[in-house]
């Protein structure tokens, strides 16, 4: 079947079996190894990426569902052709936020809309953000404590009424 | 030790490509021609394999080979025994390792029976339903116990019994201490399975190039060197002809280690087969079956105490699971024997451990590999003791605690590296003092303990503490270079799966050669870079490669030293190493780069004195006597809902001593991670089995893994005691977060519920295993 969606705000196009999952189809159709598959059975959440700007699991879904859609992968989240990385990408390194890496482009994929909307997040609504996600590795509190070091960071120049 | 950067809380080297999805892990490895393989498994745990039938898959389209052990021919042999018995007297121990596919007889359900290679995954997996597989189901042997008496069945028939090994070691006289004692308790401890469970399941991928006679491995593995040496001897190739490199690692924690599992032997042999590269990635599903595990085990324990407290003897005797094989050997089983003597003087020692084989998956260390198990028995029965006895339980560990003086100390028994047990340094007290502190313990003492909160849920709170057995031998190796751009290259022989090595290595290194942490490359886990090495295993890659690394930069800081006084003009004493370049001491004017002087020292003209080794560059090895022992106490407070046994760690403390801290940070996350495992195998994680061997709960649904909402924040504090017998003075501290976790637990609640007949004995844990175990110590009634 053919499909034409967007990815990394770049147009794709591909022939693909009706079976083929979306995470298949963005590692090994577009090379983008950068999104990973812990367990194909959508609760590890290694996979997420983002569907339309919302976090979704690629490997519970087809590539053919993806016909027409917006995808972002992690390879998108720095800024491109910089050697710089993204607010989160920064917090997460500076907390210590990952140890294998593994699990850690699905937790920045799905945090990444969370920090975008929430300015203040409590501890309580961190953790419930990031509950969906395995991480073997770091016992999720650096993790915590890099999102709230990342929305405090990318909020600073919000209006007074958030502050 | 501390320098510039050794010491400090340094943001990792590897962090960048991790982040940005760059780095590649096993399953991002694509190359021109890639074949992919499927295993089929067995359904039954134990049964007589009749037949394999592989016409049907052979002539699926898109399948290009299928193989079962029939045509494997010389190649179908038994894996290696990785760690042989240790020297004690008396010792029984049968070896029996794995296959690389079943032949006669399926020992666990998802042994691998046979397999497809085809052009892709999906086809692949399509085949493995044209395979037909005759069966004859045999009883499972599932319970250790009745597996001892032979019961229902004999898993190695040959041997004629279960029992895979006998061992006891003793000190002093346990008889004698018993019979002088005012009080003796004896109690049952039951551990059972869990499993690693890394994010990232393992993975081979192999190339043979028959031209340049080169076989190209890719392997989640712990250890690749062992793997490299292994596989050259199975291929029949020399070992220069293979190399085998470790990319990323999604975390291994222990199974990632040299297995030799079926599919690390069988892809390399397929590729030489066939002539392609070939590529095998496990499912989760198959990771629940076919990577090994850890820990069931049943201890029968006895206390020989006086009055006061002090502890006279230990009698323990354990059945230890070692599932289908027992390629590792007893290090696990010797773990849990040696570790349980705790931080605590215990002059009279007798124990007896049986390694019983059983039809399940095999059985090898998972973090912390049996040293769990020893703090769990003897932590809990200094609970029972204490409350026996009337004293407080901060206390009795406190009066049983080795002193400051006591080092070293020599238990006198024989440990995993085959060393005689001894603790090089410690200091208990003060790590006890400190936590007890933190967690608010003197608020839970006599009638002042905190009443339940509105909610009704109940408040207690757990202390326990242990040793880990780190850095043991028997060797690593690093060689640092000065590259003519002045950037320093560290490379060395274990792997890495997290840890940060790529970053810890490189601040024991920018202290001797003078240059920032950023500017050192560091290679872990490629033959292909260093040619001598085990692995990474047993809490030892800071400790053992850490002093490798340590001893080949300062032989290369002697040689950045005697050349830059060469072309300087000045003695070597005059020298000032740092910034990437040498100065001369109050000379500013007068100075040379790294970068020059690594150009200098490989000249491409004229004559150089006899003896000149080109470049600054240098190999060194570090291979310890024994190992060295870390401590620390864990304490937790938790709140425990009464009707529901839903428990909420509310607070938990670490203090720690693993020696000098080369990186605060990452030690931090290491320890908050351990006990992110730990509390996992204390209540949520239990690889459920029904008396047939079939796993019942083999996925991420079922078996549950600790979340954000279920760990807390970790409070940790350092207490710093020198190794002493290695140059940089650190321990090991992979483990040590998840070795406490269940004692302290396990006393907590047993605390919060504060029922009379409530002995917790038993790990994991869950919610309605609680709720049974309460209404059995009401005699029925919850």
């Amino acid at each position: 079947m053919d499909v034409r969606l967007r990815v990394n705000g770049c147009e794709v196009t591909g022939v693909v079996e009706p079976r083929l999952l979306l995470s298949d189809f963005i590692r090994v159709d577009l090379r983008l190894t950068g999104t990973h598959v812990g367990c194909e059975h959508g609760v590890c959440g290694a996979c997420t990426v983002l569907v339309d700007g919302a976090p979704v699991r690629s490997c519970l879904m087809f590539a053919v569902q993806a016909d027409g859609l917006d995808i972002s992968t992690v390879e998108a989240l720095a800024p491109a052709g910089t050697e710089e990385l993204h607010p989160l990408q920064v917090a997460f390194r500076e907390t210590h936020a990952l140890q294998c890496g593994f699990c850690t482009p699905g937790f920045l994929m799905t945090l990444l809309p969370f920090v975008e909307r929430n300015a203040q997040p409590s501890e309580d609504d961190i953790r419930a953000a990031l509950s969906g996600n395995l991480c073997r590795c770091t016992g999720y509190q650096h993790i915590v404590d890099a999102v709230a070091l990342a929305a405090r960071r990318m909020h600073a120049d919000d209006g007074e009424s958030e502050g | 030790m501390s320098g510039r950067f050794f010491g400090r809380r340094l943001p990792r080297n590897e962090d960048a490509s991790l982040l940005t999805g760059a780095a590649q892990f096993i399953d991002d490895i694509d190359l021109p021609g890639l074949l992919h393989v499927a295993f089929v498994r067995s359904d039954y745990a134990h049964a007589r394999l009749n037949n394999v039938d592989l016409s049907r898959a052979r002539r699926r389209p898109g399948v290009v080979a299928a193989y079962a052990a029939a045509d494997l021919g010389d190649y179908w042999q038994h894996g290696p025994l990785l760690v042989g018995p240790p020297p004690i007297d008396g010792l029984i121990f049968h070896e029996r390792t794995q296959v690389p596919l079943v032949r006669d007889k399926v020992l666990y359900a998802g042994e691998p029976i046979a397999l497809v290679v085809a052009d892709s995954r999906y086809l692949a997996e399509d085949a493995l339903m044209d395979i037909a597989i005759e069966l004859d189901p045999l009883p499972a042997v599932v319970d250790l116990e009745a597996a001892l008496r032979g019961e229902p069945a004999i898993v190695h028939e040959d041997l004629g019994s279960n029992l895979a090994a006998h061992c006891v070691q003793t000190k002093g006289d346990y008889g004698a201490a018993c019979e002088s004692a005012d009080l003796v308790i004896r109690r049952r401890f039951d551990y059972d399975r869990g499993a690693a469970a890394a994010i990232e399941n393992r993975g081979v991928v192999a190339s043979w190039d028959a031209r340049a006679r080169k076989m190209m491995i890719w392997d989640t593995t712990q250890a690749p060197i062992p793997v490299r040496n292994g596989l050259a001897r199975w291929l029949g190739l020399a070992e220069r002809e293979v190399d085998v490199v470790a990319p990323f690692i999604g975390g291994a924690f222990g199974p990632k280690i040299m297995m030799f599992y079926p599919e690390e032997v069988l892809i390399p042999w397929i590729s030489m087969q066939l002539g392609r590269p070939v590529k095998w990635i496990e499912d989760r599903s198959e990771n629940f079956y076919a990577t090994t595990q850890e820990r069931a085990q049943i201890h029968e324990a006895e206390m020989a105490l006086a009055t006061d407290g002090r502890i006279l003897g230990i009698r323990d005797e354990f059945l230890h699971d070692t599932g289908a094989y027992d390629p590792y050997g007893l290090t696990i089983p010797i773990n849990s024997q040696c570790t349980l003597l705790g931080c605590y003087d215990v002059p009279n020692y007798h124990s007896e451990f049986r390694v019983v084989f059983t039809n399940r998956p095999i059985v090898t260390p998972v973090r912390g590999a049996g040293r769990q198990h020893g703090v769990f028995v003897m932590e809990r029965l200094l609970d029972i003791a204490a409350g026996e006895l009337g004293i407080d339980r901060v206390e009795i560990r406190r009066l049983n605690y080795l002193g400051p003086d006591d080092f070293p100390h020599h238990h006198g028994l024989v440990y995993q590296d085959f060393s005689s047990l001894t603790y090089d340094s410690g200091n208990y007290e003060p790590a006890l003092d400190r936590a007890v502190e933190l967690i608010g313990y003197r608020e839970f003492e006599g009638d002042e303990r905190p009443p339940p909160r509105q909610s009704g849920r109940r408040v207690g709170v757990g202390v326990v503490s242990y040793v880990e057995g780190t850095g043991i031998g028997p060797y690593e190796g690093a060689r640092v270079s000065v590259e003519p751009s002045g950037k320093v290259h560290v490379a060395t022989g274990v792997g890495t799966q997290g840890q940060g090595h790529y970053t810890s290595l490189a601040q024991i290194v920018a202290d001797q050669v003078g240059v920032d942490v950023a500017d050192i490359s560091v290679v872990t886990g490629d033959t292909r870079e260093f040619n001598w090495g085990t692995g990474t295993f047993a809490s030892r890659g800071a400790v053992v490669a850490g002093n490798a690394c340590h001893a080949a930069a300062e032989l290369v800081r002697a040689k950045i030293l005697r050349l830059a006084s060469e072309l300087l003009e000045a003695p070597e004493e005059h020298l000032l190493l740092g910034g990437s370049e040498v100065r001369v001491d109050g000379d500013p004017e007068r100075r040379i780069t790294l970068a020059d002087l690594a150009v200098a020292s490989n000249p491409l003209r004229g004559a150089v004195a006899p003896g000149t080794e080109p470049g600054l560059e240098a190999t060194a090895y570090f291979g310890p006597s024994r190992g060295t022992t870390a401590s620390g106490v864990h304490a937790m407070r938790v709140e425990v809902d009464p009707e529901t046994f839903d428990v909420d760690i509310v607070d938990y403390v670490v203090v720690h001593d693993c020696g000098r801290v080369i990186n605060p940070m990452i030690l931090d996350g290491q320890i908050q991670g351990g006990v992110a495992q730990g509390i996992g195998n204390a209540f949520y994680e239990h690889l459920v089995v029904d008396d047939n061997g079939q796993l019942l709960n083999a996925s991420f649904m079922d078996y549950l893994l600790p979340t954000a909402t279920d760990v807390p924040r970790v409070r940790i504090d350092h207490i710093e005691t020198p190794a002493t017998d290695t140059p940089l003075g650190v321990k090991g501290a992979g483990e040590a977060g998840c070795i406490p976790t269940a004692a302290a637990f396990a006393q907590a609640v047993e605390d919060a519920l504060g029922i009379d007949g409530l002995e917790i004995r038993e790990i994991p844990l869950s919610p309605n295993r609680l709720f049974e175990l309460v209404r059995d110590a009401r005699g029925g009634e919850s």
